[in-house]
């Protein structure tokens, strides 16, 4: 049998029911946006007013650094709760998991209402030295916790409590074998730990903590709810007094979008940094 | 079970001395009393069905299981305890830790590190267990990689290398703690038949070198070509332990036999 190419015509697959369809939502979307547009409330020129005023910048840094003050400190107490639930000594395995307990089992919401009314259960906050009754430290709980501590405290105890576990299944992914060659190698296990068993359970570690990053970074926006300085308390504190709600929201949303924008691009460089040496981890 | 004294290589201390060593999974039995002998310098090739207990006397050895009777030492020190007096202390982490720097180790599936080159492989250990300079530990990892043929490869991380390349690098890093004793379980029974033969031969090179080695190992060649001892396991005990040609050519068992006809 032979066959002339020349004169054979290929006929790829007609995709008509792919083209059908992204025609209704190409269609539905400008319907949206012209909406959204043609709406008298949506008041470009407010947004653009708002977009850059000074306190709604201020905003941005307080919800940036709260994000990664809260990650960077969930992240070092979910490696701590994570080793400690995969240790050896059952007291410090049931500390661990009661901890994760309560602070995955309420409402993030609830634990930031009660650490700004933290003063209301412990109204002073003292530390004496023991036996001697000699006081090292003695001050009101609503000056030291203000808005702020409050809001990094319940953002960074919640996301230990999500980073922990992250971070065990990270760790319990590492092949038994690595951490027995390690050994047999007459490292010790915290060497081993942070040389063999951490930097091959980031590969698993980072796309969910990016997600948490990113989650936290939206997350924050609740600490407005206890005046928290950040981005929502900024666009709020605007709207309570000039009603232009829809307005200042699209501010808040335009900002959220860009920074969760951000956020996402350092998440591929990480992921591609951890990825080395693993067949599906892009450079090689 | 028989103890095995037949070595010529010297008259000092053993270099691996079990005695009725016992090893229990909850209720099962796995070792049912070893008694094993291996001077210094001697290859000792450990022989046996699946299943018969040679992975796990050889974890006991550097302590990666601990025994649950009997005595086992390496160069003189029990394995996992300190004799004070008339008392045994059990060893801190730290100290098993200590102990295992001077046994190598070489696994069925290589285990080598995914995340770190060849060369990141072979250093890790001498950097910071044994706190080498970087420059001393390069030059010498180098020449380890050189010496199991692999110089080129240092740079290219285990994903990239062939089981056999990647078993050899396996050995080197564990040649880089200069180790008194080295362990191999079955180094060449996840490779492909043609790379066989590269990962033996970097064996014998070590055994000429005057190694102390215990391979558990299916490859009866390299058993009867390089072995000084030869030792049949099966049901958690030493059935027959000898001289390759005595136990190979001649074996005095039925279960030897049996199992000689098998493999070979
Ligand atoms: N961690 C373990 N828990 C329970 N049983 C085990 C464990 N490791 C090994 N065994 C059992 O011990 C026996 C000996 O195993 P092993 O030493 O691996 O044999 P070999 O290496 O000779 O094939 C087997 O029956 C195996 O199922
Ligand atoms: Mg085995």
């Amino acid at each position: 049998m032979t066959t002339d190419t020349d004169t054979v015509r290929v006929v790829p697959v007609r995709h008509y029911g792919r083209w059908a369809t992204a025609l209704l939502v190409v269609g539905l979307a400008a319907l949206f946006l012209r909406a959204l547009f043609d709406s008298p409330n949506l008041e470009p020129g407010t947004i653009r007013e708002y977009l850059f005023k000074d306190y709604v910048l201020d905003g941005v840094v307080t919800t940036l650094w709260l994000t990664l003050l809260a990650m960077v400190l969930g992240t070092v107490g979910g490696v701590l709760l994570a080793v400690m639930r995969l240790s050896a000594n059952p007291v410090l395995r049931g500390v661990s998991w009661a901890f994760i307990w309560v602070f995955r089992g309420t409402p993030l919401l609830v634990q930031i209402i009660f650490f700004g009314f933290l003063g209301a259960l412990f109204p002073r906050l003292t530390l004496t030295v023991p036996f001697t009754g000699t006081i090292l430290f003695d001050k009101p709980t609503s000056v030291v916790v203000t808005g702020t501590v409050a809001a990094v405290l319940a953002l960074s105890l919640n996301e230990m409590a999500y980073a922990a576990e992250v971070i065990r299944g990270g760790i319990l992914a590492v092949d038994d074998g690595q951490t027995e060659a390690a050994a047999a190698l007459g490292m010790s296990p915290a060497l081993t730990l942070r040389r063999v068993v951490l930097p091959q359970a980031m590969r698993v570690i980072i796309p969910p903590m990016g997600n948490e990053t990113i989650t936290m970074l939206k997350s924050t926006a609740l600490v407005s709810i206890i005046a928290g300085r950040d981005l929502m308390t900024a666009v709020q504190t605007v709207y309570q007094n000039n009603y232009k709600v829809i307005p200042l929201l699209f501010v808040a949303a335009i900002w959220y979008l860009a920074l969760v924008s951000l956020l996402s691009a350092g998440q591929w460089l990480i992921e591609r940094r951890f990825g080395r040496g693993f067949a599906r981890g892009g450079v090689r | 079970m028989t103890v095995t004294e037949q070595t010529p290589v010297t008259a000092t201390r053993p270099m691996v001395r079990a005695q009725d060593v016992v090893k229990r999974y909850g209720p099962i039995e796995v070792l049912k009393g070893i008694d094993l002998s291996v001077a210094p310098g001697e290859v000792s090739c450990l022989l046996g069905p699946s299943g018969s207990g040679k992975s796990t006397f050889l974890r006991c050895i550097n302590h990666l299981e601990r025994i649950d009777g009997g005595q086992l030492s390496v160069d003189g020190e029990l394995v996992g305890y300190r004799r004070h007096g008339e008392k045994l202390y059990e060893l801190k982490a730290r100290e098993v830790a200590r102990r295992r720097r001077d046994i190598g180790m070489v696994f069925q599936r290589f285990n080598l590190f995914p995340h770190l080159t060849a060369l990141g492989n072979v250093i890790e250990a001498p950097i910071r267990v044994l706190g080498t300079p970087r420059d001393k530990a390069r030059a010498e990892a180098l020449r380890l990689l050189d010496r199991v043929g692999l110089a080129e490869k240092a740079g290219n991380y285990p994903g990239q290398l062939s089981g056999g390349q990647q078993q050899r690098v396996a050995i080197a890093r564990a040649l880089a703690m200069h180790p008194k004793l080295m362990l191999f379980d079955e180094p060449t029974s996840a490779l492909d038949p043609e790379l066989v033969g590269e990962v033996l031969d970097v064996m014998k090179g070590l055994a000429a070198d005057g190694m102390t080695m215990i391979v558990v190992t299916h490859e009866m060649g390299f058993a009867r070509e390089v072995a000084d001892s030869v030792a049949f396991l099966d049901g958690g005990v030493v059935v027959e332990a000898g001289p390759p040609d005595e136990v190979l050519g001649n074996p005095r068992h039925d279960r030897t036999r049996a199992f000689l006809d098998k493999v070979l």
